[in-house]
C-alpha cells in the first residue's frame, strides 16, 4: 500500500467532511430547532458560491469575497425565512419537502438567469496557491486552509451553542419551543437568526469549495443529499453528531473511491474488482447509513431531550 | 364515488376520456405529437398512483419513489442489451427486481419515522442512481438505448404497434387505479389508513403495522416498476435521470397537486403537472422560475389539491 497516497486521500476525505459539516450544521440546527425539512439548503450553498465568487471577481480579493459573503448570506437567508419558510412551520413535513423543492427550482433558474448557464470560475489567490510539505507528502495549502476554517467554525459553533446567551436561547427553543416562547423568548426572531446562520454556513461551504470545483448551477444538491446522510447518521439536531458523522462520511467516501478496487483485488479476480470497485464505492456511505440505522434508528448521537 | 356527478368525478371522466380517445383525436386535429405526450402522462400517472398508495393512504412520504421507475426500466434495458427481449422473461424480471429492492429498502427505512423516513428513502434511491451513473457498461450518464421493445412472441400483441403500446399503457393505468381502489377498501387498506392516523392504537389492537406498511411499500414499488418498464419500452431508452431525486420530488408533487388520498387525484395531478410544464416550456426556457413559486403557492394555499378544492366546493352546494 502506498502510504503517501493513503495520507493524501485521508486528508482529502477530511476536507470533504469539513464541507459536509458546514452544510449539515445548518441543516441539523434548522431541523432540530424549527422542525423544518429544508431542501433549499443546497441552494444557499450555491448562492453563497455565486455571490461570494462575484464579489471576489469584482474586488479581486478572495478574502473580501468571503467576508462580504457573510452578511449577504445572512440577509438572503433571513429574507427566505421571512417570506416563505415562516409560513411552513405549522405545516407537516410533506409540505416542507414540496415547498422547498419549489424553492430549489426557483433558485436554480434565477441563478441561470443572472449568471448564465456556464457557471463561474473563481481563481485561487496566489498566496493560497501552493503546496506545503507534511512529512513525506506535499499537500495543497488551500485544502489545509479549508480544513482549518472548518475546524474553527466547528469550534465557534460549539462555543456559540453551549456558552453564549443566544446559544442558550437556541437550545431552549429546540427542547421546548412553546415554553421558551412563554418565558419571553422572541421565537420568530430566533428562528430568523438561526436560519440566517445556517445560510451563512452553507454559503461559506459553497464559496470555499469554488476555487477547486467552480460555481455551477445545482452544485448544492449532491452535497445536500450527502448532508442528509450525515445528519441521519449523526442524529438529527445534534451538532456534535453532525461533526463526527461528516468526517466519517467524508473519509469513507473519498478513501472508498480511491482504494476499494485495490482492496477488492485481494479476493476478487481483476476484471470483477475493476467493475465492482467504482459501483460499490459510490454506494458505500449509503450502506453505512443503512447499517447504522438498522441498529440505531435515531442515529449515533441523538440530541438530549429530543423526541 | 358517492356523488357521481361531483365536479371531481366529472374532471376524472374528462381526463380519462381524453386519454382514451387521444390516439384518434390528436391526429384528426393535426397534433399527432399529443399522442406521445399523453402516453408519457399516463406512465407518470401510474407511478403517481403507486406513490399515493403509500403516501396518501399510508402516510409514508417516500422521497425516493422514482428509483423504481429506474429499476423497472433498467431491468428491461440491461436484459435487452444482453439480447434477451422476450417479455415473458423481461417483465417478470423487472417486477421481481422491484419487489426485491423495495422489500430491502422498505425493511430498512420503515424502521424509522417522519423526517428520517423521508431522508432515508431519498438516500437509498440516490444510491441506486449513483450505481447507474457508475455503470459504464450500460452507458453511465448517457443512458442506454433499447434496440427492440419487449417481445410477447405473438402476432396480435406487438408493442411496436403504436396503438397497442398506447392502449397497453392505458390499460395498466386503469388497472393500477382499480387495484388501489380494491386495496384501500379491503381489510388491508383499513389497517393501513388506521395506522396512518394512529399507529400506537393499531398496534395495541394487536396488528403489526410494520408488516402492513412493508407489504404496501412493496406493492407500490412493484406498481411503479411496471410504470418504469412501460417507460423503457415506450421511449426505448433508459438513463439515470429517470430516477434522479428531482423525479421523486415531481412524483410527490403530482400526487399532492391532484389530491392526496383520492383515487384519481394522482392521475389528474400528473395530467396537470405535465401539461403545464409542456405549455410553460414552450413560452420560455426559464419556465422553472414560474413553476417553482407555483409549487410553493400550491403547497401554501391549495391543501387537498385539485380534487380537494373541487370536493369542498361541491360539498358546500350539495350539503354534507
Amino acid at each position: 500500500m502506498d502510504y503517501v497516497l493513503l495520507t493524501e486521500q485521508f486528508l482529502n476525505g477530511f476536507q470533504l467532511g469539513i464541507i459536509l459539516f458546514l452544510m449539515a450544521a445548518g441543516l441539523t440546527l434548522v431541523f432540530g430547532i424549527m422542525d423544518l425539512v429544508n431542501l433549499a439548503h443546497g441552494s444557499m450553498f450555491m448562492i453563497g458560491a455565486f455571490v461570494g465568487g462575484t464579489i471576489t471577481l469584482v474586488t479581486g480579493s478572495f478574502i473580501v469575497g468571503v467576508v462580504l459573503m457573510i452578511p449577504a448570506m445572512l440577509i438572503i437567508g433571513i429574507i427566505v425565512e421571512m417570506t416563505t419558510l415562516r409560513t411552513l412551520y405549522p405545516r407537516d413535513h410533506l409540505d416542507h419537502v414540496l415547498a422547498t423543492f419549489g424553492l430549489i427550482l426557483f433558485f436554480n433558474e434565477a441563478t441561470r438567469l443572472v449568471w448564465g448557464p456556464e457557471g463561474l470560475v473563481v481563481p485561487l489567490p496566489d498566496f493560497l496557491d501552493g503546496t506545503v510539505a507534511l512529512g513525506a507528502i506535499t499537500y495543497p495549502v488551500y485544502r489545509i486552509v479549508i480544513i482549518a476554517v472548518g475546524l474553527l467554525v466547528a469550534l465557534g459553533l460549539y462555543i456559540l451553542v453551549s456558552r453564549t446567551r443566544i446559544g442558550m436561547l437556541i437550545r431552549a427553543g429546540a427542547s421546548n419551543r412553546t415554553m421558551a416562547g412563554a418565558l419571553g423568548v422572541n421565537i420568530p426572531l430566533l428562528f430568523s437568526i438561526v436560519f440566517g446562520i445556517g445560510a451563512v454556513l452553507a454559503g461559506l461551504a459553497g464559496l470555499i469549495i469554488t476555487p477547486i470545483t467552480a460555481a455551477q448551477i445545482g452544485m448544492g444538491e449532491d452535497v445536500l443529499i450527502l448532508a442528509f446522510v450525515v445528519i441521519v447518521i449523526g442524529g438529527i439536531g445534534s451538532i456534535r453528531g453532525a461533526f463526527i458523522a461528516s468526517i466519517v462520511t467524508g473519509v469513507i467516501d473519498t478513501m472508498g473511491r480511491s482504494f476499494l478496487d485495490v482492496f477488492l483485488l485481494l479476493f476478487l479476480p481483476e476484471n470483477a474488482a475493476e467493475s465492482a470497485g467504482p459501483a460499490l464505492s459510490s454506494m458505500m456511505i449509503y450502506i453505512l447509513m443503512a447499517a447504522i440505522l438498522f441498529f440505531r434508528p435515531q442515529g449515533l448521537f441523538p440530541p438530549k431531550g429530543a423526541g | 364515488m358517492e356523488h357521481l356527478r361531483s365536479p371531481a368525478n366529472i374532471l376524472t371522466l374528462i381526463v380519462v376520456g381524453l386519454c382514451a380517445v387521444v390516439p384518434f383525436l390528436a391526429p384528426a386535429l393535426g397534433e399527432p405529437f399529443y399522442v406521445i405526450v399523453f402516453a408519457r402522462i399516463m406512465i407518470w400517472a401510474i407511478a403517481a398512483v403507486s406513490l399515493n398508495l403509500i403516501m396518501g393512504y399510508g402516510g409514508m412520504i417516500s422521497f425516493g419513489h422514482a428509483v423504481y421507475l429506474g429499476i423497472g426500466g433498467y431491468t428491461i434495458g440491461i436484459l435487452a442489451f444482453h439480447g434477451i427481449t422476450s417479455a415473458w422473461i423481461q417483465w417478470p424480471a423487472a417486477i421481481g427486481a422491484c419487489a426485491l429492492i423495495s422489500l430491502i429498502f422498505g425493511a430498512i427505512s420503515l424502521r424509522t419515522k417522519g423526517v428520517y423516513f423521508i431522508m432515508i428513502t431519498l438516500a437509498l434511491a440516490q444510491m441506486i442512481f449513483f450505481l447507474s451513473v457508475s455503470a459504464e457498461r450500460y452507458g453511465s450518464d448517457d443512458g442506454l438505448n433499447i434496440l427492440s421493445r419487449s417481445d410477447f412472441g405473438v402476432s396480435f400483441f406487438d408493442l411496436n404497434d403504436k396503438l397497442t403500446m398506447y392502449y397497453t399503457i392505458f390499460a395498466v393505468l386503469l388497472a393500477s387505479v382499480f387495484i388501489s381502489w380494491k386495496l384501500v377498501h379491503s381489510r388491508f387498506g383499513v389497517v393501513m389508513r388506521a395506522a396512518k392516523s394512529n399507529d400506537t392504537r393499531v398496534q395495541a389492537v394487536g396488528v403489526s403495522t410494520y408488516r402492513y406498511r412493508l407489504i404496501a411499500f412493496v406493492i407500490a414499488g412493484v406498481m411503479c416498476g411496471i410504470a418504469g418498464l412501460l417507460q423503457a419500452n415506450f421511449e426505448r431508452f433508459v438513463s439515470p435521470d429517470m430516477m434522479n431525486w428531482p423525479r421523486s420530488g415531481e412524483l410527490i408533487f403530482m400526487v399532492v397537486l391532484g389530491g392526496m388520498s383520492t383515487l384519481f387525484g394522482p392521475v389528474t395531478g400528473a395530467f396537470v403537472f405535465l401539461m403545464l410544464s409542456e405549455i410553460l416550456s414552450t413560452w420560455t426556457i426559464h419556465w422553472h422560475i414560474i413553476f417553482g413559486p407555483f409549487l410553493v403557492l400550491v403547497v401554501l394555499f391549495a391543501r387537498g389539491g385539485i380534487h380537494g378544492l373541487l370536493t369542498r366546493r361541491s360539498d358546500k352546494g350539495v350539503g354534507p
